[in-house]
């Protein structure tokens, strides 16, 4: 129970958690520590600590003198050098472009990271790679800003103080030929070849547990147990049928990207004679696959059970009965069914990683029964390990318990913050006699360790891993590690006595696997570096034999059933200190800086609570205090709750932030369990969402367009008659050149973010904290806006990309006195930061408020490592300018001068915006409209779908949208809601 | 001034009205010369005591820039969508303040009503000090305050000018040009008082100070031909501007297409809400001032009839724009002109917009009636309903409109910040700070109007006799 408690008072940041003996306790805390550190019990005080702080201290001290003052402000004095012997390669101001690889529940996932004079500035997908496809996520786009984060570890440490790679090599040599086989590794998940070779090299007897809080050791043992295969594979460009049983594919773990692109690419209805693909989803709380789907069913988790095992029952698979369902349900499942039937061979069904192994298992069988094995299902051989969960962590529990484990190393996982509950890591991890701690930070876990080894950046390491299917990429550094950190292969090999580079051990590796060396191993050495993969290097795929006899999953629990989920964007925590992540608006709840207790209209009302109260959630006697947030769609008597938030050591950014869920959850019930109490403690809490109004207000028609497949193809009478409005100003010359233009299609957006955080990454976008945000003051660039339609139980949830439109009669233009937003010839409405004073009538005359201002110094001026990852392209902006989106003007800008310098135009689609090629659906195209051939202006011919926001304000916008459409099931009638 | 009087008989019979009887021309120039002209230590209580709170509020003022030109705009409650909100509002409420000043002087002056002499000085006093508070917030509003000289037309090595197409752009004509004007019609208004203190100044400090502001002003014939023909021309130069600026203010507004801001009634709209708070201002100020220096004499009750009167003209115009905004909401049939009505009436901000109809259109109804109109404790309190609900005109139109506009996604509320109430409060100090100063230093009735006026009531008193 002390735990709960001191988590309540790390979080006590906020007033009205504090009790008054916390209070009394935490001032003489704070007094003591002013004494020693002044600047850090400042920053205790504070809930927003690290930007008000520095805010803080810029007024204070510009109000105690007025050197602070801009007249007074002088430049250092700096000198440029040239370089003495140029880098090979390096071109000043020209970003160049390497291939390498980023692990996601220990997958690979190849990427191509941008290197501006030697300093990694982004991160985008490797088209050539097959579980990235070129696209990437919020969370890949973000992970260099981890890189350059001011709060990693710096340095190796022993018992509190610092030490050296030389001291702690030799330690580490020494302890394990000690501890002999009492060697125990615990990593995240991991699939690199060479590091499992390593670990193999170790005395025997130790063993290499891999334990991610977030594991899908459902999915696999459920796989296991059906067709003795742990790994599968879908084709969702072959399926027509989908059937979701509580799972985000399209946004969750190593085959996200890859399964996003596939499921899109048969949702476009494009063509003369449009086919879309059919989703089905049932789910506890919406998700962003969630809203794609043509037929939504709110249920609880435990519901999906009976679900699949209907389904099951439905198409036929031996020795599985029907449950009883409610009404909605089988209607639900009986429309599925029969679709699924229809469309053998070309249908998919997909459960989530949070449901059971049975409902794993029944869904094989469902698949084999519809025959969709094979065509949409396929399986491989096993790429990294089976357990990665619970039952991992269980055993290495049990073997510090009995004695056997005299030296444990903790890498890359938090476990005394993300174990569950009840197996009081802590006191565990200290019965053992060495603990060696490695990470990119000090966080909860490394207190408890002798040695903290502090750990490489993946763009700083070498490395290799496996991708989802099996295919091998090399992970290459881009940057020397910025403080001197190891990689997991250093510290095992370390550990062997071997003194290798990872480098070196990473190749010496492959060069024993392939049995080359020399010229030839080096060519294709360098091939495989330079395009991110190593050929032929996939998973075989196996036969499945299918299992004769299946469990019937658990039954679905009454009264309220708590659910935990990885959080939508800072997922199991481990990014808690990644600002990009914790200020990009969560799908859906747009929600920011916190996690909440998300509970449907309903039920919320049942229980008598409303958004912004807070409650203490109690589950097998432990609890935690948490806000509320009513999420409509939400499946009623269901509480959800996001992991990763409530952490104490990550950093100055992610220290509590939100409540620690990890905190009440058992390992009994990992994903959902009946039982939990909750009850009202307060009420008020500032939840910073970015998004306070949901309700299109019945302007669908000018803001969000959505039909159905068959409305396109049988249109109705056209209520809104299109009339042709005039302009006092001429027209824009737009026969010759360039001009750009943007087509953005709804209907395949899941709102999954990548645009977001990748446009936050391209364009120096500065992060603002929890208190700017609640006053409204975010400054992406691009944002996903989230209505609802429909009853609050059933709603359509619609997510649209909103950035500046660059409209051809732009408002914002006319009202800027000082002429510092413009339009270009090239039809870009531009913003010129040096030209603004900052009136900010340009935003109140945007219509689409797309416009961001500077209301203070946003931009980190000062940490030098933050200024390292700024895009050197584009402006870092000061306080008190207006900012937005330029379609990424910079990368037109490179395109054109290497469009001139070879004597040719700008092809289509050589401009890639940052939001269009994170995209994992690819719903964004951006192209030349004065060219009839670019894709854009296909996309924009689409008469039927093809629109611009707010038509009837005559701003003539640039950017277009593709309307939604949704392929509801007549059979179920209406929109994908009524389910 | 044989001509205003034949032009203006009508006039002339209530000219009694206007002044208390028993008045000479010695009595007139030694009431208001000897409230400038006291030894300093002679200065009474009160106007220590109110420059002291004025001063106060002035430091908090002063305070608050400070911090806002170290820290940024971001010390206010401003947002996007909502990123005008004090500071706009107080400009545009400050301004219309200043228009009760320069149509008294002005436009009264081209009318020949002499019930304007008595208050004329003090209203446009109050004029200049409320443009004073007016213009510094659109100057510092702006992210960057170091930069607004950017707004001027001046050319530049940045080879650019400013955006003349932008409404803000037409505001630093409009203010820059009224406040030099009114400055230069309230100087050369000062300048015969200024003689006659200079005059009857004793200390050798005042006599220079008169003295060399009064310019060698001999009060000779040429002197006040000229100086007639000057105030005539300025009168006319002031008499467009008090259409012209708030006009222009108003197109800040109109001009942009924000439902609830791009409303074509917006100019004249504006002027009449103007005029409206600038003499509800004008009894606010006059009526403690009156009771403060034994002025009951030189301002009369006439006079607080009369600006009364001229107050529900205008609040009735105003009345006419509310009710012409509802209108237009439904004759337009667009949905978002409808939605900005229904949001005002019972959206989150419905208290501010049913503030604004009690405060402005409901409690000056009383002043249908002569006995409130010369009842001073209810006009006081007339007077400042309308100040507040002018001010919530401006709320309403900046805040409501921005708050909640096309796209529902981008809908946010707007809260006022500590420094937003600074700001604001502040700049009472200012503006107060300026006045106390000018009626210690300056007469705050026009001395030689008023004995015009002497003159006028005796010939008068004469005429009849002699009848």
């Amino acid at each position: 129970m002390s735990k709960e408690t001191h988590d309540i008072q790390q979080n006590s940041g906020r007033s009205y958690w504090r009790s008054l003996d916390d209070l009394v306790q935490s001032s003489e805390f704070q007094e003591r520590l002013a004494r020693e550190f002044p600047q850090e019990a400042a920053e205790l005080r504070d809930p927003v600590s690290r930007r008000s702080f520095l805010k803080l201290m810029g007024a204070s001290m510009a109000l105690s003198s007025l050197a602070g003052c801009q007249f007074a402000i002088k430049q250092p004095q700096e000198k440029i050098v040239p370089y003495v012997r140029q880098p090979e390669q390096v071109i000043p101001g020209r970003a160049l472009y390497f291939a390498t690889t980023m692990a996601v529940h220990g997958y690979g996932i190849g990427l191509l990271a941008e290197s501006h004079e030697g300093r990694p500035t982004k991160v985008e997908g490797n088209p050539d790679h097959p579980a990235s496809n070129g696209s990437s996520d919020a969370w890949i786009q973000a992970s260099i800003l981890t890189m350059y984060d001011p709060d990693r570890s710096q340095q190796i440490i022993k018992d509190g103080q610092p030490s050296t790679w030389a001291e702690a090599s030799a330690a580490l040599a020494t302890a394990a030929a000690a501890a002999g086989s009492g060697i125990r590794v615990i990593s995240e998940p991991n699939t690199s070849p060479t590091l499992a070779a390593l670990v193999a090299s170790l005395p025997a007897g130790s063993t290499w547990y891999q334990y991610d809080p977030l594991s899908a050791d459902n999915t696999s043992t459920g796989t296991m147990n059906a067709v003795g295969s742990t790994n599968t594979i879908y084709a969702f460009d072959k399926a027509d049928v989908v059937v979701a049983l509580d799972s985000d594919f399209t946004t969750t773990g190593p085959t996200a990207l890859r399964y996003a692109r596939d499921f899109a690419s048969k949702r476009r209805a494009h063509s003369a004679k449009p086919k879309m693909n059919r989703l089905y989803m049932a789910e506890p709380t919406p998700t962003s696959t969630g809203t794609l789907a043509d037929h939504r069913l709110a249920v609880k988790a435990s519901a999906v059970g009976s679900l699949t095992q209907a389904i099951a029952a439905a198409v036929g698979v031996a020795g599985v009965s029907a449950p009883s369902l409610s009404e909605s349900e089988s209607k639900w499942v009986a429309s599925a069914v029969k679709d699924l039937q229809a469309h053998t061979g070309a249908s998919a069904v997909i459960a989530g990683e949070t449901q059971p192994a049975e409902v794993h298992a029944l869904v094989h069988a469902i698949n084999a029964a519809l025959n969709n094995v094979g065509s949409t299902v396929r399986y491989i051989d096993p790429v990294g390990t089976m357990n990665t969960g619970i039952n991992s962590l269980a055993a290495l529990v049990s073997e510090i318990n009995a004695g056997a484990v005299s030296m444990l190393v903790i890498a890359d996982t938090n476990l005394v913050y993300n174990a569950p509950a009840n197996f009081n890591i802590a006191e565990i991890i200290k019965k053992v006699p060495t603990v060696v701690h490695f990470g990119l930070y000090q966080d909860e876990t490394s207190e408890l360790a002798q040695w903290h080894i502090n750990a490489a950046h993946y763009l700083e390491s070498w490395g290799d891993l496996r991708a989802f299917d099996g295919t091998v990429s090399v992970q290459q550094p881009l940057i020397a590690p910025l403080y001197d950190g190891k990689t997991l292969i250093d510290v095992v090999a370390a550990m062997a006595g071997n003194a290798s580079s990872t480098h070196d051990l990473v190749k010496n590796f492959w060069q024993g696997v392939t049995g080359t060396d020399g010229y030839a191993f080096d060519k294709n050495w360098q091939i495989a570096l330079h395009d991110g993969i190593v050929p032929n290097t996939a998973a075989a795929a196996t036969t499945p034999t299918l299992a004769t006899s299946f469990k019937a999953p658990a039954a679905t629990t009454d009264g309220l059933e708590i659910v935990f989920r990885a959080d939508p964007s800072i997922r199991d925590g481990s990014a808690a200190n990644n600002g990009w992540l914790q200020e990009v608006p969560k799908p859906v709840t747009k929600m920011t800086w916190d996690n909440t207790a998300q509970l449907s209209p309903k039920t919320a009302e049942k229980l008598g609570l409303k958004r912004g109260d807070i409650v203490k959630l109690t589950l097998e006697g432990r609890s935690v205090d948490a806000p509320v947030f009513v999420v409509p769609g939400q499946s009623d008597d269901t509480v959800v709750v996001h992991l990763g938030y409530g952490r104490t050591k990550a950093g100055r950014v992610g220290s509590s932030v939100g409540f620690n869920a990890y905190a009440i959850r058992p390992s009994t019930s990992l994903w959902h369990g009946a039982g939990v109490e909750i009850t009202k403690v307060g009420e008020d809490y500032k939840l910073a969402s970015t998004q306070m109004h949901t309700d299109l207000e019945g302007r669908d028609y000018d803001i969000y367009r959505a039909k159905t497949l068959d409305e396109l193809i049988n249109p109705h009478e056209e209520k809104h008659a299109h009339h042709e409005i005039i302009s006092l100003f001429p027209e824009w010359d737009y026969s010759k050149g360039y001009q750009w233009g943007m087509s953005i299609d709804l209907n395949v957006c899941n709102g999954c973010n990548a645009c977001v955080v990748a446009c936050q990454a391209e364009n120096n976008i500065p992060v603002v904290g929890k208190e700017q945000v609640w006053m409204g003051r975010e400054m992406h660039w691009i944002r996903i806006d989230t209505y609802f339609s429909g009853d609050a139980e059933h709603p359509e949830i619609y997510q649209q990309p909103v950035a500046c439109m660059q409209c051809e009669h732009a408002p914002c233009e006319i009202v800027c006195p000082v002429a510092a937003t413009v339009h270009d010839a090239e039809g870009i409405n531009n913003m010129v930061y040096n030209r603004c004073v900052g009136t900010k009538y340009c935003s109140n005359n945007c219509p689409y408020k797309v416009r961001r201002f500077n209301f203070f110094q946003y931009s980190d001026m000062e940490t030098p490592s933050l200024k390292l990852q700024r895009n050197p392209d584009v402006t870092v902006r000061t306080r008190g300018v207006m900012e937005k989106c330029n379609y990424c003007q910079q990368r037109i800008n490179e395109a054109r001068i290497d469009a001139r310098t070879q004597g040719r135009e700008i092809k289509d689609g050589e401009v890639v915006t940052a939001c269009q090629q994170a995209c994992p659906t690819q719903a964004i195209v951006f192209g030349n409209i004065n060219d009839p051939s670019s894709k854009v202006v296909q996309l924009k011919a689409l008469e039927k779908t093809s629109y611009t926001m707010l038509d009837p304000l005559n701003t003539k916008p640039r950017t277009s949208y593709l309307a939604k459409l949704t392929n509801p099931n007549p059979e179920l009638g209406g929109t994908h809601g009524d389910a | 001034m044989q001509t205003s009087q034949k032009i203006n008989q009508p006039v002339v019979e209530k000219l009694d009205e206007l002044l208390a009887p028993g008045q000479t021309y010695a009595s007139v120039s030694a009431k208001i010369g000897d409230i400038v002209l006291y030894p300093v230590l002679k200065t009474p209580w009160g106007w220590i005591g109110g420059i002291a709170i004025a001063g106060l509020l002035l430091m908090l003022y002063l305070y608050s820039l400070a911090t806002l030109f170290t820290v940024g705009i971001g010390i206010w409650g401003i947002n996007v969508p909502v990123a005008w909100g004090f500071d706009i509002i107080n400009f545009v409420w400050w301004i219309g303040i200043g228009h009760a000043g320069t149509l008294i002087s002005a436009i009264l002056l081209l009318f020949r009503q002499d019930w304007r002499t008595s208050i004329n000085r003090a209203a446009e006093a109050m004029t200049i000090f409320a443009v004073a508070c007016a213009g510094i917030y659109p100057l510092v509003h702006t992210g960057r305050p170091w930069l607004d000289y950017w707004f001027l037309p001046y050319p530049s090595t940045l080879g650019m000018w400013p955006q003349f197409r932008s409404p803000l752009e037409w505001d630093v004509f409009a203010i820059s040009t009224y406040a030099t004007v009114s400055v230069l019609f309230w100087f050369v208004g000062l300048i015969p008082d200024l003689a006659t203190l200079r005059d009857r100044a004793q200390h050798p400090v005042a006599k220079f100070f008169y003295g060399a502001l009064s310019l060698g002003w001999r009060g000779a014939a040429k002197h006040w031909q000229r100086y007639e023909v000057a105030s005539l021309i300025l009168a006319g130069l002031s008499t467009p501007l008090v259409l012209s600026v708030h006009s222009i203010i108003s197109f800040d507004f109109a001009v942009s297409q924000l439902p609830g801001w791009h409303v074509t009634v917006f100019p004249p709209y504006f002027v009449a809400g103007a005029v409206y708070c600038g003499f509800a201002m004008v009894i606010l100020l006059m009526i403690p001032i009156r009771k403060l220096f034994g002025l009951e004499g030189l301002i009369t009750l006439k006079h607080f009839d009369v600006m009364s009167k001229v107050m529900l003209a205008s609040g009735l115009i105003v009345t006419y724009g509310y009710f012409g905004e509802i209108f237009y909401a439904w004759y337009s049939a667009s949905i978002y002109e409808y939605f900005l009505i229904v949001n005002r009436t019972v959206g989150p901000y419905a208290w501010s917009y049913w503030a604004l109809i009690i405060f402005n259109v409901l409690i000056p109804q009383l002043l249908w009636f002569k006995r409130f109109r010369t009842n001073l404790p209810i006009l006081l309190v007339i007077s400042v309903a309308i100040n507040i609900g002018m001010w919530f005109e401006r709320w309403v139109i900046i805040v409501l409109s921005l708050h909640r506009d096309f796209l529902p996604s981008s809908w946010d509320v707007y809260n006022p910040s500590f420094y937003d109430w600074a700001t604001f409060i502040g700049s009472f100090g200012l503006f107060f700070v300026l006045f106390f100063l000018f009626i210690r230093l300056l007469p705050m009735i026009t001395i030689f109007e008023v004995r015009d006026l002497v003159h006028k009531t005796a010939h008068k008193a004469h005429d009849q006799k002699g009848h």
